[in-house]
């Protein structure tokens, strides 16, 4: 009973947050923000995926300020998410025209532009790398002066051809595989700005998607691809990179093409997965084709990506035998500031809610026991 | 770089847009309301929705009161205080007739509360009928067309199991004859309050993005069976140990030293001032 129904609480809550900050600084040294931007890139993307939120900066202060724990840092960038007047949407990004830093095709070995395997932790060893105990910023800047000094050491060499490379579902398209649509110029929802009805639409799916905790998003795509879901893509093409970013002249709405602002870039993971499906029935005789399941998220997030991708095609799908086909399943399930924040108030107080469930299974008792009796002989 | 708070923490759009579905919620009593839920600097689970009725709703005059589970000093109520005086600098106070609005997880005051109060309750789950039916499309169709028989029935179904009916807290209600709506987990023995209450009642979810009302005078009805009457939470024969108050919602304690439980006022300003005047 020790943490409410006595005067008090208001002291002991200071005492609390002083203890955080006194675990958060006990050993004497501090995480600068520039640290924690050099050596966290993975942890950053992650939690501005999850936030979506894309500044590097305050993702690094939102590590830090939360110690390193993702949930606690995507709460804090989302919580000042809510504060920043939110005035303007983009013009749409064209991932085609990515500054490409990696770019894998898992369904044809040979695909224009070809292979970029970029940077990534795919081709290492997990083995545990104790010369990194001794790492120093005079050893690495030696280092860094002979890497930069490589031939092609830096994408920017190739940077014209990295910005124009073709998509690998353009080639499936070209030979017929892929169905053409035509472009669909309906604004997008903002799933922030209006709360998501059931059915959705695929923009809200998408968007939920993008914005959800890495290790959920991964489980429920991990069991549909085990059984829990009817789909077994393939990664068409997964690439990582910079995409530009522009918005129209607010003060001019109906400016002509080409009078926009450029606000920058935004480094993102796209993945379009190929699924067969079937394409109905045509003079008598049913016909396969393939459908792409979309992945895109801030930062560079594979796994998270991927997921999504293969999330995007069960929703696309439906099927309601399979939970993970279940739009509200799982698009209600995925986000972390919501499934951690109700987890978590488990930890509040219960004593009103807990009492009255004791007197409903105390009079259940009493019903019973009286009904014993009647029933002894 | 230095970050600087709207009034109310929100920027004013966010308020407006809150303040819209709020409007809708009075006009429709016990019609969920769905509203653009913004993530706020408290957890998600721990009030966020009551939290940001009370952050659209607060001006500078207003006296705010926030208790927790009956009590103004718990955790969560001392935290939701903090974060509002930070971004609004308003009065706070535990004295529930000086509140202009009252922030309450899971009861309602003791006290009688007035049409110049603004009741709001944190929710957890808003839906009445997500025990048997967990879809949201299927649940909004089922209020359109006024299809409860699944909340008769899950009633009815406790009593064939034990005798009685086995709700807890939420026990559900009737609003103004058309929709059935959660009380929020307020125990039975406060759902008669809600009955024509004077003061506006707002219910917010945050997590699940609702926001529904009870506007004053409406009538809020607990379901129930003829022959199974609605009851409330039985303290028949105890009293609180520190005003002697039999009447009240109590809470349980167990005694450290001597492991006798006692009963103590769940409210605890009420408990306060009772024993205020008696000391008088």
């Amino acid at each position: 009973m020790a943490y409410v129904a006595v005067k008090g609480g208001a002291q002991a809550i200071e005492a609390s947050i002083r203890r955080l900050k006194f675990e958060r600084l006990k050993r004497g040294r501090v995480l600068g923000v520039p640290e924690a931007l050099a050596g966290l890139r993975s942890l950053i993307d992650q939690v501005m995926s999850e936030g979506s939120l894309y500044c590097e900066a305050l993702a690094a202060l939102a590590i830090k300020q939360a110690e390193g724990s993702p949930e606690e840092a995507v709460f804090v960038l989302r919580a000042y998410r809510s504060t920043l007047p939110r005035k303007y949407y983009s013009k749409t990004i064209e991932p085609q025209a990515m500054e490409v830093e990696r770019r894998i095709s898992a369904s044809f070995k040979d695909i224009p532009g070809g292979q970029i395997l970029g940077s990534s932790p795919d081709y290492t060893h997990r083995m545990l790398d104790l010369t990194l105990l001794d790492e120093s910023d005079v050893s690495v800047g030696l280092w860094l002066r002979e890497f930069t000094a490589l031939p092609a050491a830096t994408a920017g060499n190739e940077a014209a051809s990295l910005r124009a490379l073709p998509k690998v579902a353009q080639y499936l398209r070209e030979q017929q595989l892929l169905p053409h649509y035509l472009p669909d110029d309906t604004p997008p929802a903002d799933v922030t700005k209006q709360s998501v009805q059931f059915p959705t639409t695929r923009s809200q799916r998408l968007q939920m998607l993008t914005r959800g905790q890495t290790g959920a998003v991964t489980a429920l795509a991990y069991a549909a691809l085990r059984g829990y879901g009817g789909q077994h893509p393939t990664v068409g093409e997964l690439r990582v990179g910079q995409v530009p970013v522009y918005v129209d002249d607010p003060l001019q709405a109906e400016a002509a093409d080409g009078e926009a602002y450029y606000l920058g870039q935004v480094k993102v993971t796209e993945v379009e997965a190929l699924v067969v499906k079937s394409a109905g029935k045509n003079a008598q005789k049913k016909s396969l084709t393939f459908a792409l399941g979309y992945g895109l998220c801030l930062g560079q997030n594979e796994t998270k990506a991927i997921a999504m991708s293969v999330l995007d095609q069960c929703l696309e799908a439906g099927d309601p035998q399979y939970p993970t086909h279940n739009e509200e399943f799982v698009l209600m399930h995925i986000d972390s500031v919501e499934a951690t924040g109700f987890i978590s108030h488990l930890k509040l107080p219960h004593y009103v809610t807990f009492q009255s469930k004791l007197d409903s299974i105390r009079r259940t008792s009493d019903r019973l026991a009286e009904a014993a009796k009647e029933c002894a002989p | 770089m230095n970050i600087y708070y709207n009034f109310a923490y929100f920027d004013e759009g966010s308020k407006q847009e809150i303040r819209r579905a709020i409007l809708k919620a009075v006009a429709i009593p016990g019609f969920q309301v769905p509203f653009a839920s913004r993530e706020m600097p408290i957890a998600r689970g721990w009030g966020t929705g009551g939290l940001q009725l009370t952050l659209a709703l607060i001006g500078r005059s207003d006296i705010l009161k926030v208790i927790d589970q009956g009590c103004d000093e718990s955790v969560n109520a001392v935290s939701i205080k903090r974060l509002v005086t930070k971004t609004t600098g308003v009065d706070i106070t535990d004295i529930t007739e000086r509140a202009t609005i009252i922030q309450s997880r899971h009861r309602i005051p003791e006290v009688p509360l007035t049409t110049d109060q603004i009741l709001v309750l944190q929710v957890p789950i808003p839906e009445p009928l997500r025990h048997y039916e967990p879809s949201e499309m299927a649940t909004q169709k089922l209020h359109a067309e006024q299809e409860y028989s699944g909340a008769w029935l899950m009633l009815f179904e406790q009593i064939m199991h034990y005798r009685h009916m086995s709700t807890g807290a939420d026990h559900p209600v009737l609003v103004h004859n058309r929709y059935v709506m959660a009380p929020s987990p307020i125990p039975r023995y406060d759902n008669p309050k809600l009955n024509y209450s004077p003061a506006l009642v707002l219910l917010g979810a945050g997590r699940e993005k609702k926001v529904y009302a009870v506007p004053p005078y409406t009538q809020v009805v607990s379901l129930a069976f003829q022959d199974f009457p609605f009851r409330v939470e039985n303290f028949s024969g105890k009293t609180c140990r520190l005003c002697g108050y039999a009447a009240a919602y109590l809470d349980e304690l167990v005694d450290d030293t001597t492991g006798t439980t006692f009963f103590q006022c769940n409210d605890t300003s009420y408990c306060f001032k009772r024993r205020n005047e008696t000391a008088l």
